[in-house]
């Protein structure tokens, strides 16, 4: 015979998904609340979110060429996915250069450093985050007014952090309430926020379309979800003059945007189902907590990265069910 | 609501393009190949010698111990000489190769088409006449049929399960068997499950059969004991372990056989190769086999004599196609790429798949990008990715305790990876070593 066979092991059919097209599925899915946002805030946010899905790329490409001296790889997407929700957890004012610089500790430090894709312990975008937060705390937490205000000239502040500022000021939270948007606007996003905090209804729809897609599951984003509502529900129903009710918690702040897409970023996540269960429900607990009882109005992104941190040990010893394993063994 | 396995699996393309097409008879080739190992177990012990004439039925080479089982000739003529050839193993194996002459059958062998539906004959007597006629599991895994139905003391067999699944994408071998040979795959059913001692048998089919669910439920009327068990569609549900959940609920313990929860389980081809042996004294020389490919110009379902060359099947199929990348004996996910078609049919060959060259090259690996797919789609619910580390890393013992041995090889790991990760090349490799290490203990 003339023509030489290929002959590998088995099996000799793959699915047709890849690592590009996961990635692409996430951005595609961040569109709607990106688009939003740009609307709202208007060029900043534009202008942004250039500079740090740009800044990311960028920062990727010139360390796997010259630094890991290997071929780059950011045709993959991740780079890109990293920057868009990097510049989603910053407010659109922020100065261009505060933004390049968070995002060179995302990418470089946050991703890099570790190996590069896959091989990161911690969310690369919530690394640039939470460097920035520290290092830029006034700049991180000045919101501009949007441009359909519809809260008072005081509410630079996120409604997270007019409730926290509120409650320490003696006020009780249905005074506070009273000033802030209702659920409507939270859902639909006519508040002041970062650039990704303010649509909780476009960020369930990207949740929706990725969970067809197969993307993601229900586990790590639901879990934390229900985590919040019952555990802000339970401290709502003991004493609602202190606590603002689990509705309003699960819409404003990060919470939607970390639960959705931070939180089931699949390298920094548990690998098995109920591996993925435990992580959310830590990560629920802890943004609760800090939101509650911490010097941050926010707590998600602290939340994750915390749980980030548990996951090798989740893996380690967080099992699948085995096949043939004793019902209650 | 359909049965079906409950931990892991996938759902490849099923490219069934062979389902609507009958069994064609292939010609007698010129000469036949025939390996002396062809199962699971001990190689057979050639009793025939260069020049001897045989005839078509005769045995050739003989049972070498309780795992093994008896090999005979699929033509009668002359024996050419005893060579090692390489069959789609990859291997040289010992194998009798005839010059066929004519097609003159074994006495006492009944080549009629009659229908014949009831023996006297006692358990111990059908199993021993399966061990002589050298059946084995004819769905691909070629354990002897016999050692299956000797279940080891103190074990009972409560039920009789038929794989009727087919779940391996492309393969149509059964699906035709179903439908056209349904009466006597009945009828083997029944004796096996005599030689078992149940009487209760389940013929589990994925719903993508629904005619071959259809007619054979219309024939259970006639069969006391036989029912139809139609299941949802998902691979690997004709893996042993995974049919015996999908029907009876009952998992079988990691590193136990079947029959520990009372189940054992044959292929339907391997109920059709009883019937002939026991009710017409055929023994298993001969097989249904799908020949497919999308590039195929027709692709077939054949019925070959064990030993034709595999390139007359793809002849008669339309040939080989110009863009052919592999050849596969088997099926795409757990079938073997072969490297010659120049290898004979033998028992354990359900099918012959040409992937061309779109389909039929691996990608390049990316990074793990850890996104548990392959511990989603497990359905042995191990963990594949951690599995390969420790296979790269050579940590036997870690592996030996996550159970690497519990691995069936269905590939759903390797087949869902989106970064195109060797996972199962590696975990093959550890459970060949940790097999051995495992061995060596004893």
């Amino acid at each position: 015979m003339d023509k030489l066979l290929t002959i590998t092991p088995s099996p000799h059919i793959k699915q047709g998904d890849s690592v590009n097209k996961i990635m692409y599925s996430v951005i595609f899915a961040l569109i709607p609340a990106l688009a939003w946002s740009f609307f709202i805030f208007g060029l900043p946010a534009v202008l942004i979110t250039l500079t740090s899905v740009l800044s990311c790329v960028l920062v990727e490409w010139l360390i796997q060429k010259f630094i890991m001296k290997v071929e780059p790889t950011v045709k993959d997407g991740s780079a890109i996915l990293t920057g868009i929700l990097l510049a989603m957890n910053v407010p659109a004012g922020l100065p261009l250069w505060i933004m390049i610089l968070g995002a060179v500790v995302a990418v470089g430090v946050g991703k890099m450093s570790f190996g590069g894709l896959g091989q990161n312990p911690f969310n690369p975008a919530l690394v640039g985050r939470v460097f920035m937060l520290i290092s830029f705390p006034v700049q991180m937490t000045t919101w501009p007014n949007i441009t359909r205000q519809v809260v008072d000239a005081t509410s630079e502040a996120t409604p997270l952090a007019l409730v926290k500022e509120g409650v320490k000021g003696g006020a009780s939270v249905p005074e506070i309430m009273q000033t802030l948007p209702g659920y409507d606007e939270l859902l639909l996003g006519n508040f002041s926020g970062s650039l990704g905090e303010i649509s909780a209804a476009l960020l369930l729809i990207g949740m929706v379309y990725m969970l067809i897609r197969k993307v993601i599951t229900w586990h790590i984003p639901l879990t934390i979800m229900a985590t919040v509502f019952v555990f802000t529900g339970i401290l709502y129903l003991v004493d609602p003059l202190q606590y603002a009710d689990p509705v309003f918690h699960l819409l404003s702040g990060g919470l939607m945007l970390g639960a959705i897409y931070m939180a089931t970023d699949m390298v920094t996540s548990p690998m098995s189902k109920r591996g993925q269960i435990i992580y959310a429900i830590g990560i629920g607990l802890i943004t609760v907590s800090i939101r509650l009882w911490g010097a941050y109005p926010e707590g998600i992104s602290f939340a994750i990265l915390i749980m980030n941190a548990f996951t090798p040990l989740i893996n380690n010893y967080v099992k699948p069910k085995r096949f043939g394993e004793k019902k209650n063994g | 609501m359909l049965k079906t396995f409950k931990i892991g699996g996938v759902h490849p393309a099923e490219n069934k393009i062979t389902a609507t097409k009958a069994v064609v008879k292939l010609p007698i080739p010129k000469t036949v190949t025939i390996p002396v190992t062809q199962h699971i177990g001990a190689p057979s012990k050639v009793i025939v010698k260069r020049g001897d004439v045989v005839k078509t039925g005769q045995i050739i080479a003989q049972s070498s111990g309780f795992v093994s089982t008896n090999i005979h000739s699929s033509v009668s003529g002359k024996v050419l000489k005893i060579d090692t050839v390489y069959d789609s193993s990859g291997y040289k194996k010992e194998s009798v190769v005839i010059n066929t002459e004519q097609d003159e059958w074994d006495e006492g062998v009944d080549t009629s088409p009659d229908l014949i539906k009831h023996t006297d004959l006692d358990a111990k007597t059908i199993t021993n006449k399966i061990l002589d006629a050298g059946i084995v599991g004819l769905g691909g895994a070629t354990f002897p049929t016999h050692v299956k139905l000797s279940p080891p003391p103190g074990m009972k067999a409560e039920v009789l399960l038929i794989n009727g699944v087919e779940c391996e994408p492309y393969l149509t071998a059964d699906h035709r068997l179903m439908l056209e040979r349904g009466d006597e795959l009945m009828v083997g059913i029944m004796l096996l499950m005599k030689a078992l001692g149940v009487n209760r048998a389940v013929i589990g089919i994925e719903r993508n059969k629904p005619d071959a669910i259809e007619h054979l439920t219309t024939l259970t009327k006639n069969y006391e004991g036989i029912e139809i068990c139609p299941l949802k569609v998902k691979y690997p549900q004709g893996g042993e372990k995974q049919l015996i959940k999908a029907i009876t609920g009952r998992e079988v313990p990691s590193g136990a056989l079947p029959i520990a929860v009372g189940a054992v389980v044959n292929n339907v081809g391997t109920a059709l190769a009883v019937y002939e042996a026991v009710m017409k004294n055929k023994p298993l020389i001969e097989r249904i086999v799908t020949v497919t490919g999308k590039s195929l110009s027709k692709p077939s379902n054949f019925l070959v004599r064990i030993g034709t060359p595999v390139k007359d099947l793809i002849e008669a199929a339309g040939g080989l196609p110009d863009d052919t990348a592999k050849v596969i004996s088997g099926g795409p996910m757990m079938g073997k790429a072969v490297a010659t078609i120049d290898i004979p049919v033998t028992k354990g060959t359900s099918g012959i798949l040409i992937l061309n060259e779109n389909e039929g090259h691996r990608k390049p690996v990316l990074n793990c990008i850890r996104c548990g797919r392959c511990v989603e789609v497990c359905p042995m619910g191990l963990e594949p990715y951690f599995l390969m580390t420790l296979s790269e890393k050579k940590v036997w013992d870690k592996a030996e305790k996550e159970q690497i041995m519990d691995c069936i090889e269905c590939g759903s790991c390797s087949f869902t990876c989106p970064a195109n990760r060797p996972l199962l090349d590696y975990i093959r490799y550890g459970k060949l070593t940790v097999g051995g290490i495992i061995r060596s203990r004893k």
